[in-house]
């Protein structure tokens, strides 16, 4: 008897509020990134578990971890990226001091 | 206590207490070695689900690639010393941590009623591991239009950093 859908879903939920929780606390805006990168990561787990559990014999949840990941590779690109031009003119990358959009 | 129980409490626990210390410790580095840990477990619950190569691909891309972007701008920026008063502090983090603790029950209250779920009830979990012959075949016939979006993503991505790059270099100049 393999492991019930469920006991994946708690894990996720727990991990994606983890990462909702490190966006709330955390002012580093590059920490900021890894725990967005964490939510990502247990979506991709309910994905996964719910495309096993559904029986269907095509693996169209992993499909969508693909995309996801795609999309997060490029996210990251993006963002370190703002972040490195964030900081040369500011200094600092603590997003309470980055509160204006004009230089 | 099947074996597939041991391994996924061990696998869940490294997980979790790897996305806790990614959000408590001070120093980015040690939080970005500890996501490289969530990662690691994260491909260890893929390979249990029978996802064996997104478990592949989640070790290549994130605990690879992607951890290598954030360790190489973390020690660009040097930013130890600036990092020191980077978590919210009083009243703000109790009303974080109540609000994340309120989110945390209603996700788990969600995910243990959706066992119950009459459409994941009645469908048998497939136990066959899924080949990289059946994801390419997928890929490439039912999901092609989305496939070819995502590289046009990339492309994009691609091109919006050496722009922003770019803007940087010219502005010293």
């Amino acid at each position: 008897m393999s492991l019930g859908v469920e006991y994946y879903l708690v894990l996720s939920a727990l991990l994606f509020t983890i990462g909702v929780l490190g966006v709330l606390i955390r002012r580093n805006a590059i920490i900021i990134f890894m725990c967005i990168e964490l939510m990502l990561n247990a979506a991709n787990l309910a994905f996964v578990a719910i495309n096993r559990s559904l029986g269907s014999s095509d693996p169209d949840g992993q499909l969508f971890v693909f995309f996801v990941m795609a999309v997060a590779a490029a996210e990251v690109a993006i963002g370190l990226a703002i972040i490195v031009s964030v900081f040369k003119h500011k200094k600092t990358i603590n997003v309470d001091e980055v509160n204006s959009l004009k230089g | 206590m099947t074996a597939e129980h041991v391994l996924f409490f061990v696998f869940g626990a490294v997980s979790l207490i790897g996305a806790i210390s990614v959000i408590s410790f001070r120093h980015p580095i040690y939080s970005a070695l500890s996501l490289i840990v969530t990662f690691f477990a994260q491909a260890g619950l893929f390979v249990l689900l029978g996802a064996h190569f997104v478990a592949a691909v989640q070790v290549i891309v994130y605990a690879g690639a992607i951890m290598v972007l954030f360790l190489f701008v973390i020690m660009l920026l040097n930013l130890g010393t600036l990092s020191a008063k980077s978590a919210l502090k009083g009243k703000l983090k109790g009303l974080a941590v109540v609000l994340g603790v309120l989110l945390a029950i209603q996700g788990v209250y969600i995910a243990m009623t959706a066992g119950t779920d009459t459409a994941l009830e009645s469908a048998q979990a497939s136990t066959e591991v899924v080949t990289t012959y059946k994801i390419g075949e997928l890929l490439f016939s039912k999901y092609l239009l989305p496939f070819e979006v995502t590289s046009l993503i990339l492309l994009a991505a691609l091109i919006g950093v050496i722009v922003l790059v770019k803007r940087e270099n010219q502005a010293e100049n």
